[in-house]
């Protein structure tokens, strides 16, 4: 740390200590949407406040020990990667929701995944994920009689 | 005796041709997914749950006792030959067993590992037998308030008292517990923290967190740290087998660790971490060879495996007898069993007896053909750690989603898992525990209902917990639990302020 302006040195737990005490107050808001009650002791909203008030006590707990120097360190992060992996499964969320079937999907998401962790031959990698996803889908749904969705690809079979 | 004859009857389901099919296959696939570095026995068994959907009731099960302990075995394997244990248990046996791989021991130090898992579950499965219906004589006793205070024991044990930092495993917990919130109230059918979503409405799957959190958010992560510059596996080389003098040495602390790890997995605290930690201690302390630990001493592997084997068995007493999940396994396990439609617990065993004892027993047969396949099959296995781990992962993941959406084919459910492995990255980077999370979206709403279900026969008076001595014995041990941490932490500040 070189200079003392308004930091909080510890961001990250800061961060956390926000994103609890949101949780927290979106759990106390529905809890006090839900109108039943019971005739004896706790309604259900009950464990909604309960855990209401634990997300806030953590987050006040984040929060006291976001001022104090954290006591592990995150390593630098490789957020292109971690971005691809998130595309990959955005390639597999996506083909699902427009009808692509589970094939296509899953070939984009061995792909892209493999493509995450550092591999450069794009096409190999769609081929071999079409190969495992066509193989998963033989054995699931064929052997195995379990519905996984399906696209163009899947009918051919 | 009645246990005896009970057990004939487990033996006589699970000896048919068919079951033991099942329970091979079972072990095959749950060693070559647990071998996989970076998945350990909780994600084995929550990625392999999809291939038993269609079984049988007892084939299912019989198969998934061979998954269990097939990835028990696998995850050692990997901490053996590999150095990244997959699961924290198995942290000890890397500590020792990577050592003598590296000095061209691999072969020794997978026999001894495998061999006193096969000792310790074999006892241990044993004292499961035996211990397991004086519980349930015990637990059917137990009203309401029990289980709550019960409960209240599990999640302050499981996030609190252990881990690198209490704060972190509340606020891990209390994630579990936000998502048991979701879904239709047990009680009332009001919708809770659904947004109008009608997916959530039934509540969140336990394996869609637990593969969320575990697979993808370990996707996340180790792309993310670049962890996949290659690490080859150290290659078996010379005999496999034990000599005389490595049996000499194995022999007891199987035993010891054995001793250690059941009855610490059997407590409603639970974990293996301790009982592998305690036993690698014992072993040193009690060597004759003292130095030889840090450099590859077969003690160091025989007893903290064995403890690793025994406190997971022991995991299955309160969970068999008391549908208590103390550890992630458990609480994938659990899940496992509720798609069965088999609710653990005290009425299992008088409901579902012929399943129990089949449980029971192929986890006996399961860990002896576990033995006859795995040691021979070692070259198989390490070709299996060769993988190119961008391959590796890629598979992981279109596995993971594949039985995502096999059991629940909706767009939502993999929106789900998806906001799980981003939850799991933030928790990897950021250190926080994973397991008390899917122990409290499991127990959660069980605890919910029997807090509730307490309140109604008493008509609402909060009394009722502290008036039955059991529950207010149980409930003051949690207070204990969780306090003690926080205490202990400022006496260690103090103290080192004072040097």
């Amino acid at each position: 740390m070189t200079q003392k302006t308004l930091r909080i040195p510890n961001r990250p737990t800061g961060v956390i200590a926000v994103v609890l005490f949101v949780i927290g107050f979106i759990t106390y808001w529905d809890a006090s949407h839900m109108k039943m009650r019971a005739t004896y002791g706790m309604s259900a909203s009950a464990a909604s406040y309960f855990v209401a008030i634990l997300f806030v006590a953590l987050a006040i707990g984040h929060l006291i020990s976001a001022f104090k120097p954290s006591d592990i360190e995150a390593e630098n992060a490789d957020w292109m990667a971690a971005g691809w992996i998130g595309l990959a499964l955005a390639g597999l969320i996506g083909s699902i929701w427009l009808g692509g079937g589970f094939i296509l999907g899953s070939t984009l998401l061995f792909a892209l995944t493999a493509r995450a962790f550092g591999r450069k031959a794009l096409l190999v990698d769609l081929c071999l994920g079409a190969f495992i996803g066509v193989v998963v889908f033989l054995i699931f749904n064929k052997l195995l009689t379990l519905a996984l969705p399906q696209g163009p690809i899947e009918r051919l079979f | 005796m009645d246990i005896f004859s009970f057990l004939i009857d487990g033996f006589a389901l699970a000896i048919q041709p068919a079951n033991l099919v099942y329970a091979a296959i079972g072990v095959l696939i749950g060693t070559s997914v647990g071998v996989l570095p970076g998945i350990g026995p909780a994600l084995t068994v929550a990625l392999l749950l999809p291939v038993t959907f269609k079984l049988d009731p007892g084939g299912s099960i019989i198969m998934f006792a061979g998954i269990y302990y097939g990835g028990m075995y696998g995850g050692s394997t990997t901490a053996i030959l590999l150095n990244t244990p997959g699961e924290s248990a198995s942290v000890v046996t890397a500590l020792e067993g990577n050592k003598m791989a590296r000095a061209g021991r691999g072969g020794p130090a997978l026999a001894t590992a495998a061999i006193g898992s096969f000792v310790a579950a074999l006892i241990a499965t044993a004292g499961l037998a035996i211990l397991a219906p004086f519980l349930v004589k015990i637990a059917v006793k137990f009203g309401p308030w029990d289980y709550f205070g019960l409960m209240l024991i599990a999640f302050v044990t499981v996030s609190a008292t252990f881990g690198s930092s209490p704060l972190r495993g509340l606020t891990s917990l209390a994630f579990g517990l936000w998502l048991g919130l979701m879904g239709l109230d047990q009680l009332t059918g009001q919708a809770r923290l659904t947004f109008g979503v009608p997916e959530l409405l039934d509540g969140v799957e336990v394996t869609t967190l637990a593969v969320g959190l575990f697979a993808i958010g370990e996707a996340f992560f180790v792309a993310s740290r670049h962890l996949f510059k290659p690490e080859k596996p150290i290659p078996v080389k010379g005999s496999i087998w034990m000599t005389r003098e490595d049996w000499k040495r194995s022999w007891k602390p199987w035993f010891r660790g054995t001793v250690i790890g059941f009855p610490i997995g059997a407590l409603p605290a639970g974990g293996a971490e301790i009982p592998t930690f305690l036993s690698y201690t014992i072993e040193r302390k009690l060597s004759r060879k003292p130095e030889e630990f840090g450099r590859g001493a077969i003690e160091g592997v025989a007893g903290p495996e064995a403890a690793n084997n025994a406190s997971a068995a022991g995991t299955l007493v309160p969970l068999l007898t008391l549908g208590l999940p103390t550890s992630a396994t458990a609480a994938v396990m659990l899940a496992g069993f509720q798609q069965y439609n088999i609710q653990p617990g005290p009425l299992l065993f008088t409901q579902h007896a012929d399943l129990v004892w089949g449980l029971v027993a192929s986890l006996f047969i399961a860990n002896v053909m576990l033995l006859v396949l795995n040691l021979p099959l070692v070259g198989m296995w390490v070709k299996l750690l060769k993988i190119p781990l961008p391959w590796l992962y890629a598979g992981i993941l279109v596995f993971a989603s594949m039985g995502t959406i096999a059991a629940n084919p909706s767009v939502t459910e993999l929106l789900l898992l998806t906001g799980f492995g981003v939850v799991g990255f933030v928790m990897r980077r950021y250190d926080y525990p994973i397991a008390p999370a899917v122990v409290g979206l499991i127990l959660g709403p069980l605890a919910d209902s029997a807090l509730r279900r307490s309140l109604q026969m008493s008509l609402g008076d909060p009394m009722i917990l502290l008036q039955h001595p059991s529950s207010a014995i149980m409930i003051g041990i949690a207070l204990v639990a969780l306090v003690a941490p926080f205490v202990f932490r400022g006496l260690a500040k103090f103290r080192q302020d004072e040097d």
